[in-house]
């Protein structure tokens, strides 16, 4: 009971900051951002899965024909030529073309297509060359608390919560009840059919850990991807990026001799070819299972968000053939359905990219004694 | 490509590094240690008594085996019993019926004897009365033939009427 009224407590307290953000809504555009037309559809769906610096969950035009946006703001840290420079994003009024000037820090920033920009000394607007790049703004290495940041620190409390939750049951009870009914055989499952398997009986122990997290991680924000809020961190280049090092670094720290010697210096094969099978070998090892593993995840949950949208975009973009109400319900039929599908990639994706880091693990640890 | 490498953002590139360093030493730490060992406790529990249920179920079996090895011993026993004791009841008859075919053989013979024995004392008496009597009449005859002849005569007569030898 203890537990129910805390979880209460932080959901209540989560939704009251939500709704509370509602107040911070910018009056300035009118109808910016609407999308009503098949022009807009495109640009509105690149924008969706690109990171972005303020939580947005929906917009709308008032009854004075004001377009509101409704959301909540996130930090700007920002580490620019005069150092670290903070602000709220808000400060952009939702601005993403480079218009509207932030001072901060000492320097000025603009906002343009989801990055920060650090305008030139002297510059007081962007000027831009022919094809859209600006010329007198340079990018700053930007440690926002972005939306996907945001995501990753929600996700990362919620497994924390979660998962130190279900390690305190069993200190009292043998089997967990709850919610941790629920985790106990997903995490067995990962355990016994992810990383025995692929690691072996006698070393998977010391993997389980990163794999447990790397398999909910990935997982748990995939679903978050599919819901409103509009997440989607597991489709950040950067984020799927630094999981595949993660796995290259273990790969590589914990091979062992036979790992080694097989990429270097194949046994078993005439000797002349023993040198390019190294380079095919450390091509493998370092740049093709890294690369497979962040692109595999990146493009199939970035290609899902532009599915999902896009087919919620026909009752738009087909609004003039077939009309709204036919468009309205051919986009729910196709939408719901790709949706049912994307829950199962969702879960695929996070399983594939366990899996295929548990196998070149396992491929590194394991013990060549036949040769 | 040159889209994709714009997008690639090195501060999210960095914030997750750090996050997910921080995420899996505290999972790690506070989670998944202490759940994959109470997991495997449970596991090995749950092993220990599934082979101790399987060992005493062996061991049942074989203390059924024993009890019923008992009961086979324990019924022979006692049929062996219940056959002595037949035959010994039977030796037993046999033997008081052998004895008292004996003893009344003896008491038959000693009645015999004794019968015998009272039979000749009896002749004797009679003998010994007969000649009493003989005696007696001889006596008497003496007598009366001392006083009449005639009733010395009728008196033997008489007498001789009267005595009734058995």
């Amino acid at each position: 009971m203890k537990f129910s009224h805390r979880s209460h407590l932080v959901f209540t307290t989560f939704f009251a900051v939500l709704f509370s953000a509602t107040l911070w809504a910018s009056d300035e555009e009118k109808h910016e951002g609407a999308v009503n037309k098949p022009e807009h559809v495109a640009a509105y769906i690149q924008h969706h899965i690109k990171d972005a610096h303020d939580f947005h969950l929906y917009s709308y035009t008032d009854t004075h024909g004001e377009r509101k946006h409704v959301g909540f703001p996130l930090p700007v840290i920002v580490w620019s030529s005069k150092g670290l420079a903070t602000f709220m994003s808000s400060k952009f009024h939702h601005d993403d073309d480079g218009k509207v000037i932030v001072e901060a820090g000492g320097t000025r920033f603009v906002k343009l297509h989801s990055k920060i920009y650090e305008l030139e000394a002297g510059a007081d607007t962007v000027a831009f060359d022919e094809t859209h790049h600006a010329t007198n703004a340079h990018k700053v290495l930007d440690f926002s608390i972005t939306k996907s940041v945001f995501g990753i620190l929600l996700v990362g409390l919620l497994m924390f919560f979660w998962f130190s939750r279900l390690a305190r049951q069993y200190k009292s009870r043998k089997v967990p009840k709850g919610f941790g009914r629920v985790l106990e055989p997903l995490v067995l499952y990962v355990r016994d059919e992810i990383a025995k398997p692929n690691i072996g009986e006698k070393r998977y122990r010391e993997f389980t850990g990163y794999l447990l997290t790397v398999f909910f991680f990935i997982w748990i924000l995939n679903l978050l991807g599919l819901t409103p809020l509009g997440f989607n961190v597991t489709g950040q280049l950067a984020v799927t990026a630094a999981l595949a090092i993660f796995t290259l670094i273990i790969y590589t720290f914990k091979g062992n001799k036979g790992y080694w010697g097989h990429m270097l210096w194949m046994p078993g094969v005439p000797v002349l070819i023993r040198p390019v099978l190294a380079i095919i070998e450390v091509a493998g090892a370092f740049l093709i299972k890294p690369f497979s593993l962040l692109v595999r995840l990146f493009a199939n949950i970035s290609a899902g968000h532009i599915v999902v949208m896009s087919l919620i975009a026909i009752m738009v973009t087909m609004k003039a053939e077939i009309g709204a109400v036919g468009a309205t319900a051919l986009s729910f039929i196709l939408s719901f359905f790709i949706t049912l599908i994307e829950v199962l990639v969702a879960f695929l994706q996070a399983y594939i990219f366990t899996m295929l880091s548990a196998l070149f693990i396992g491929m590194a640890v394991e013990e060549h004694d036949h040769h | 490509m040159e889209q994709l490498l714009n997008d690639f953002s090195p501060g999210l590139f960095v914030m997750q590094t750090v996050l997910l360093l921080g995420l899996i030493f505290l999972l790690v730490k506070f989670a998944w240690k202490p759940i994959l060992n109470s997991l495997e406790d449970r596991e090995k529990g749950i092993q220990d008594a599934l082979d101790a249920a399987e060992s005493a179920k062996k061991e049942m079996q074989n203390i059924t085996a024993d009890s019923e090895n008992l009961l086979k011993e324990a019924r022979a026993e006692r049929e062996t019993m219940l056959k002595e004791a037949r035959e010994l009841k039977e030796q037993m008859l046999a033997d008081a019926r052998e004895e008292a075919q004996k003893e009344g053989d003896k008491i038959i013979e000693k009645a015999k004897a004794t019968i015998d024995s009272e039979k000749k004392a009896a002749v004797a008496d009679i003998k010994s009365q007969v000649a009493n009597l003989s005696l007696e009449i001889a006596e008497k005859v003496l007598k009366e033939e001392l006083s009449d002849k005639s009733k010395q005569l009728k008196l033997v007569e008489d007498m001789l009427g009267n005595v009734k030898l058995n």
